[in-house]
C-alpha cells in the first residue's frame, strides 16, 4: 500500500492529473460559458456607460457612471412597468401552480370515463403556436372589454397545457398508498391533494414556478398587442419604448434590462433550494 | 370495537370476478388473518372492508351497520399499508397526528394523544424525526401509530411486514400481537406468509382464487385441513404429498406399505408432514426406506430430503445427528399422522 500512495491522483501536480477527454470537455464548456455570459457582461457594462460611449465595446467602461440607473429609477415609468410585470408574473405563476397541479392530479389519480381524451385534448393545444392564437385572443379580449387591462395581459397564460402535463407526470409517481392512507384517515379529496400530494411534488412545483415566472416576466409579444396605455406596459414592452424612432437609447435599455434580471435571479435562487430538497425527498423509500 | 360481517361479498373487475361471494363473521376483538397466494383476493377483500374498492355485490356490515356505500372515513376503521405510507415531508409526531386531522380535537388534546400512542410504540424519542431518519421497523411503528391514534373500531393490515427483514419481521409479529392483546380491537390482517398467519391469528381464513377454502383456528387448520391446498399451505416446511393407492385395507406407495386404512380400494393422495416423519423413529406407519439427498441442519433438529424410490420426501431427524448425504435410512410416522385426500376433488378424507 505504501508504494501505491505515490501514484494516488492527489499526490500529482494538477496538470499531470488532466486527461485529454476532460481537457476537451472543459474547453467546450468554457467556450459555451463565455458565449452565454458575454451578452450579460456587455449589458451590465453598457448600463454603466454614458450615451457617448455605448459603441465603445470595452467590457470595462472608460468612465463608469451610475447616472443611467439614477435616470431610469427617477423616471416614474420604469418602476410602474416593473410593478406591472411583477403583478402579471406573480398572478400567472400562482394560478399555474394551483390550477395546473389540480388538473394534473385529477388526470393522474382519478379513474373516470374520458380522462384520456381530456388529456389528449389538453396536450394537443401545445401544438398550436402562439402567433396563431394572438388574433383570436385579441378579438376575444375586444369583445369582452379586456383590452388594456391586467386581466387581458394575464388570461392566456393562467393555465398551461405544459404545466398540466408536467404535473400529471409527477403526480403519477406519488404512490397510491399515500393517498389511500389519507382517505382512510378521513381527509376529503381536496385536502388530500393539498396536504399530501402537493408536498410530495415540490420539485415539480418549483420547476413549474420558475418556468412560468420567467416566461411571463420576459413576455413581450402579447403584452405589446393587448396594452395601449403606457401605464399598463410590462417591463419588456416599456423597455422597447426606449427605442423610439431614429434614436435608440441603448444605455437606457441596458440599464432597465439589468434591473429586470434581479427578480429572475431571486426567484431562481429561492426556488432551486426546493428543487434540491425535492430530489432528496423523492429518493426516499416508502 | 366492532364485529364485521361479510355476506356473499363479491368484487368484479369488468367481466373478471376477483372475489366470489364470500361469507365471514369476524367477532368483536378478534384477530383474523386472511392468507393465501398472490391473486387470491385477500387484499381486494381487505380493501373492500376499508372502502377503497367498491363492493360489486353482497353485504358488508361493521358493528351491525350496512356500510357498502359508506366512505372510508365513515367506517371508522384504520389501515396500515405494506409500504407504510407515512409521509416523508412530515415528522413522526405530525405523521401520527395526521389521523386526528378531522377529529376536531384541540391542539393540546391531539398532542396528548400523540404522546400516549408514541409511548405505547416506543417512539417517544423519535417524535421530531422525519421518516428518512428511521429504520424500517420504526417506520412501520409510525404507520401503526397513525392508525391507533384515532381509536378506530377495527384495524386493517395489508401485508405490513413484507418489507422488513426476517429478524425484524419476527419481532414486529410479536409486537403487533401484544398490541392486539392490550387494545382488544378487532384486527383483520392480510398476508401471504403462513408463518405470520399461524403465529398471530385467532382465526385464519385461507383463500384461493377469490374463494374462502377454510376458516379456523391455526391448530385446527394444521390438524384438520379440509383440502390438499390448505394442507400444503399451512405448516412449514410444507406437507409431503405422495400418490398412493388403497389395496385390501393397506395404503401402498410404489411397492411400500405405508399403513392400514379402512377405505375402499382405489387411488388416493397421501399427505405426511415432515415434522411427523421421523428418521429412525419408533412409528409404525409410513415406514420408508430412502436415500438422503440433502440436509438442512436447524440446530435442535435437521430437515432431511429423501429420495424414496423416485418420490421426493422431506423428513425430520431429531437431535443433533446429521445423516450423511447418500446414506440410506428409515423414516416413519406414528399411526394417525397420515392425511388422506381424494386425488380428484382434493378434499380431505380423514386421517390414517
Amino acid at each position: 500500500m505504501a508504494d501505491m500512495s505515490a501514484n494516488r491522483p492527489e499526490m500529482l501536480p494538477w496538470f499531470a492529473r488532466l486527461q485529454p477527454g476532460a481537457v476537451l470537455v472543459w474547453t467546450l464548456l468554457f467556450l459555451g460559458g463565455v458565449v452565454m455570459v458575454t451578452p450579460l457582461v456587455l449589458m451590465f457594462s453598457t448600463s454603466l456607460k454614458s450615451a457617448g460611449q455605448i459603441y465603445d465595446l470595452r467590457f470595462i467602461p472608460a468612465e463608469p457612471t451610475l447616472n443611467n440607473y439614477v435616470r431610469v429609477l427617477a423616471d416614474g415609468w420604469f418602476l410602474r412597468w416593473f410593478m406591472n410585470s411583477m403583478i402579471v408574473a406573480v398572478c400567472v405563476t400562482v394560478s399555474n401552480v394551483f390550477f395546473d397541479s389540480l388538473v394534473g392530479y385529477t388526470l393522474a389519480k382519478f379513474k373516470f370515463r374520458g380522462r384520456y381524451i381530456i388529456f389528449i385534448a389538453i396536450l394537443s393545444t401545445l401544438m398550436i403556436p402562439t402567433e396563431m392564437l394572438v388574433i383570436p385572443w385579441y378579438l376575444m379580449s375586444a369583445q369582452f372589454g379586456w383590452l388594456d387591462t391586467y386581466w387581458g395581459i394575464m388570461f392566456p397564460g393562467m393555465m398551461t397545457a405544459f404545466g398540466t402535463f408536467l404535473m400529471k407526470q409527477f403526480f403519477e409517481t406519488v404512490p397510491d398508498d399515500f393517498i389511500e392512507a389519507a382517505r382512510v384517515d378521513g381527509m376529503n379529496e381536496f385536502m388530500i391533494w393539498w396536504k399530501v400530494a402537493m408536498p410530495l411534488v415540490t420539485p415539480a412545483l418549483s420547476a413549474l414556478a420558475i418556468f412560468t415566472f420567467l416566461g411571463n416576466w420576459t413576455a413581450f409579444f402579447w403584452p405589446l398587442i393587448v396594452t395601449t396605455s403606457r401605464d399598463l406596459y410590462t417591463l419588456p414592452v416599456g423597455l422597447s419604448s426606449f427605442a423610439v424612432e431614429q434614436s435608440i437609447q441603448w444605455e437606457m435599455i441596458m440599464t432597465g434590462a439589468a434591473l429586470a434580471t434581479i427578480p429572475t435571479l431571486i426567484v431562481f435562487l429561492v426556488l432551486q433550494r426546493f428543487i434540491v430538497r425535492g430530489v432528496m425527498l423523492a429518493g426516499l423509500k416508502g | 370495537m366492532a364485529e364485521i360481517t361479510l355476506r356473499s361479498l363479491t368484487k368484479d373487475y369488468g367481466t373478471v370476478r376477483a372475489v366470489h361471494g364470500i361469507d365471514l363473521d369476524i367477532s368483536n376483538g378478534e384477530f383474523v388473518v386472511l392468507v393465501g397466494p398472490s391473486g387470491c383476493g385477500k387484499s381486494t377483500t381487505l380493501r373492500m372492508l376499508a372502502g377503497l374498492e367498491d363492493i360489486s355485490g353482497g353485504e358488508l356490515r361493521i358493528a351491525g351497520r350496512l356500510v357498502n356505500d359508506a366512505e372510508p372515513k365513515a367506517r371508522n376503521i384504520a389501515m396500515v399499508f405494506q409500504n407504510y405510507a407515512i409521509y416523508p415531508h412530515l415528522t413522526v409526531a405530525q405523521n401520527i397526528a395526521f389521523g386526528l386531522y378531522t377529529s376536531g380535537m384541540s391542539r393540546a388534546q391531539k398532542d396528548a394523544r400523540v404522546a400516549e400512542v408514541a409511548g405505547m410504540l416506543g417512539l417517544t424519542d423519535y417524535l421530531a424525526r422525519r421518516p428518512a431518519a428511521l429504520s424500517g421497523g420504526q417506520r412501520q411503528r409510525v404507520a401503526i401509530g397513525r392508525a391507533m391514534v384515532r381509536d378506530p373500531v377495527a384495524f386493517l393490515f395489508d401485508e405490513p411486514l413484507s418489507n422488513l427483514d426476517a429478524q425484524l419481521r419476527a419481532q414486529m409479529r410479536i409486537e403487533i400481537k401484544r398490541l392486539h392483546q392490550r387494545l382488544g380491537t378487532t384486527i383483520v390482517y392480510v398476508t401471504h406468509d403462513q408463518v405470520e398467519a399461524m403465529t398471530m391469528a385467532d382465526r385464519i381464513v385461507v383463500m384461493r382464487d377469490g374463494h374462502i377454502l377454510q376458516v379456523g383456528a391455526p391448530v385446527d387448520l394444521y390438524e384438520n385441513p379440509v383440502d390438499l391446498f390448505t394442507a400444503r399451505f399451512i405448516g412449514n416446511p410444507s406437507m409431503n404429498v405422495l400418490d398412493a393407492r388403497v389395496q385390501a385395507g393397506r395404503i401402498i406407495v410404489g411397492d411400500q406399505d405405508m399403513g392400514a386404512c379402512s377405505r375402499a380400494d382405489g387411488a388416493i393422495c397421501l399427505g405426511i408432514r415432515p415434522q411427523d416423519l421421523l428418521v429412525d423413529g419408533p412409528g409404525t406407519a409410513a415406514r420408508i426406506n430412502a436415500t438422503v439427498t440433502a440436509v438442512e441442519p436447524l440446530g435442535p433438529e435437521t430437515l432431511v430430503h429423501l429420495d424414496a424410490q423416485g418420490h421426493e420426501v422431506m423428513a425430520t431427524a431429531p437431535g443433533r445427528v446429521i445423516p450423511a448425504i447418500g446414506s440410506t435410512l428409515t423414516a416413519s410416522a406414528d399411526a394417525g399422522r397420515l392425511y388422506l385426500f381424494d386425488p380428484d376433488s382434493q378434499r380431505a378424507l380423514g386421517r390414517a
